[in-house]
């Protein structure tokens, strides 16, 4: 089966990949190219742990085909913040120990980012709505919500 | 997954061409469906045609008599985000809003929920209350169909080989008219409904009902539209006992099957109530806007 050329910005990088039809943006990432910062959970879309951002939208990359990226913006966990430069989002997490095992974390704090981008002030009933569907099976909503309640306070006073 | 080939045509008459390929085709739009059930095994094809890169499928707008037009492939958060569409037609955001999560709504779109032909899919019952219309396009040219006779049975729509659904259109709501959807879900979002109702009311000066359209989810073999309903209502006040009447019809056209979500019985029970609740809703929303 041929494969297909797709050019995308990745994280902000320009990047070209090679993939067949069939392969979900979610493959792509971790098989393809190796960032593995974005977890495969239920590869149905029902958990959320496959978040990224596609054009500013937050999408479950396992319903989304690689060569549907072509010519859009891609963001994973990977753009958002690394080790020596933690996003607020991440910092939080930490703090507020929001992760148990983290399998659901990137997801987490993937779609909370685009919610803080576009509602900076969003209230706890706003984020556990928009939230909903990210799963986590260890750590428990409140603790979750709480540090993107925090993240969201510093990044306003910021 | 099977392999297949992935197309992306510009145009619909590219897409129609494609279409008479000879091959197996299944459309792509939003992915939530079709994606997961090729993965899955539960569907299979030679091309899959992206409709996402056809202008008329991704653009909506009002039209000058009000009539909202929407295009098959708009994503549902694009219009519920839209301040006019939900001032405008709010019982369309009631279904577009709990159709799955934040991340479903960026890429789920109305043609889709419509095309899967789930008889729980939350935009069809909200769609038949409303009178919406579908627009059915081929290389033979274009038709209307109301939206409740599009459903054959679980999972398969009236569109035949070669057509594609182009638009979603909704007849602007009067001054005096009110529409509301919702369902009974075991938890607070992201599941399936039980049952849902969606209603579409309109009354004269002395709130006397003049106009209805009852429809109902995830009770019968496809989305069902209920005339009795409408029956109940029409030439009555708008009161609870009118609507607990319009309720029992709903119930009695019912037909329920029992599975993991539920049982039959309790279906006839939550269709009835969800009828009443949402007339008193779409009521609501008529003195709202005086
Ligand atoms: C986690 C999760 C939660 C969900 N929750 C809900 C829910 O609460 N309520 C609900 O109703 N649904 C729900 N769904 C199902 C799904 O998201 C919706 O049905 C959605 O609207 C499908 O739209 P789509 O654009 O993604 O469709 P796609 O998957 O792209 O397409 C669906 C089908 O329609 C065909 N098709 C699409 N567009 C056209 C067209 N224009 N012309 C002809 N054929 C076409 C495709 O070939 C395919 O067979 C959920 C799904 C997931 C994964
Ligand atoms: S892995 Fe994509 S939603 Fe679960
Ligand atoms: S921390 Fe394990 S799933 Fe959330």
């Amino acid at each position: 089966m041929a494969r297909s050329h797709v050019t995308t910005t990745l994280n902000g990088v320009e990047t070209e990949y090679l993939c067949e039809p069939r392969q979900s943006l979610l493959e792509v990432l971790r098989d393809e190219l190796g960032l593995t910062g974005t977890k495969e959970g239920c590869s149905n879309g029902n958990c959320g742990a496959c978040a990224v951002l596609l054009d500013g939208r937050v999408v479950n990359s396992c319903c989304v085909l690689g060569v549907e990226a072509e010519g859009a913006e891609v963001t994973t966990i990977e753009g958002i913040g690394n080790a020596d430069k933690l996003h607020p989002l991440q910092r939080a997490f930490l703090e507020e120990a929001a992760l148990q095992c983290g399998v659901c974390t990137p997801g987490f704090i993937v779609s909370a980012k685009a919610l803080l981008d576009a509602e900076p002030d969003a209230d706890e009933h706003r984020v556990r709505w928009w939230l909903a569907g990210n799963l986590c099976r260890c750590t428990g909503y409140d603790k979750i919500v709480r540090a993107v309640l925090k993240a969201s306070a510093q990044m306003q006073e910021a | 997954m099977e392999n297949f080939d992935y197309l992306a045509p510009r145009s619909l008459t590219e897409a129609y061409a494609a279409l008479g390929s000879g091959r197996t085709s299944l459309m792509l739009a939003g992915g939530t469906d079709v994606i997961v059930q090729l993965r899955e095994g539960r569907k299979q094809c030679d091309q899959l045609i992206d409709l996402k890169h056809i202008p008329e499928l991704m653009s909506y707008g009002f039209a000058a008599d009000g009539t909202l037009e929407i295009g098959a492939a708009v994503p549902l958060a694009q219009l519920y985000e839209d301040p006019e569409v939900r001032r405008r037609q709010p019982a369309l955001c009631d279904a577009a809003t709990i159709i799955g999560g934040t991340a479903i709504q960026s890429r789920a779109t109305l043609g889709g929920n419509l095309c899967n032909a789930s008889p729980a899919a939350d935009s069809s019952p909200a769609l038949i209350a409303l009178g919406a219309l579908l627009v059915i396009g081929s290389d033979r040219g274009t038709g209307e169909v109301p939206v409740e006779a599009f459903f054959a049975g679980p999972g398969r729509s009236s569109l035949q080989p070669g057509e594609i659904l182009l638009q979603v259109r909704i007849p602007a709501l009067g001054a005096r008219e009110g529409a509301y959807y919702h369902r009974f879900i075991p938890r607070n979002e992201m599941d399936i409904a039980v049952a849902s109702a969606g209603v579409r009311i309109g009354l004269d000066e002395s709130d006397r009902i003049v106009s209805a359209r009852v429809a109902l989810g995830a009770v019968a073999a496809t989305p069902l539209f209920v005339p009795s309903a409408a029956e109940a209502l029409i030439g009555q006040p708008a009161t609870r006992e009118t609507f607990e009447k319009a309720g029992a019809a709903a119930a009695a056209a019912a037909t329920p099957i029992t599975d993991m979500r539920g049982s039959a019985a309790q279906r006839k029970h939550l269709v009835s109530v969800l009828t009443v609740r949402a007339l008193e809703r779409a009521l609501e929303r008529i003195r709202e806007a005086r």
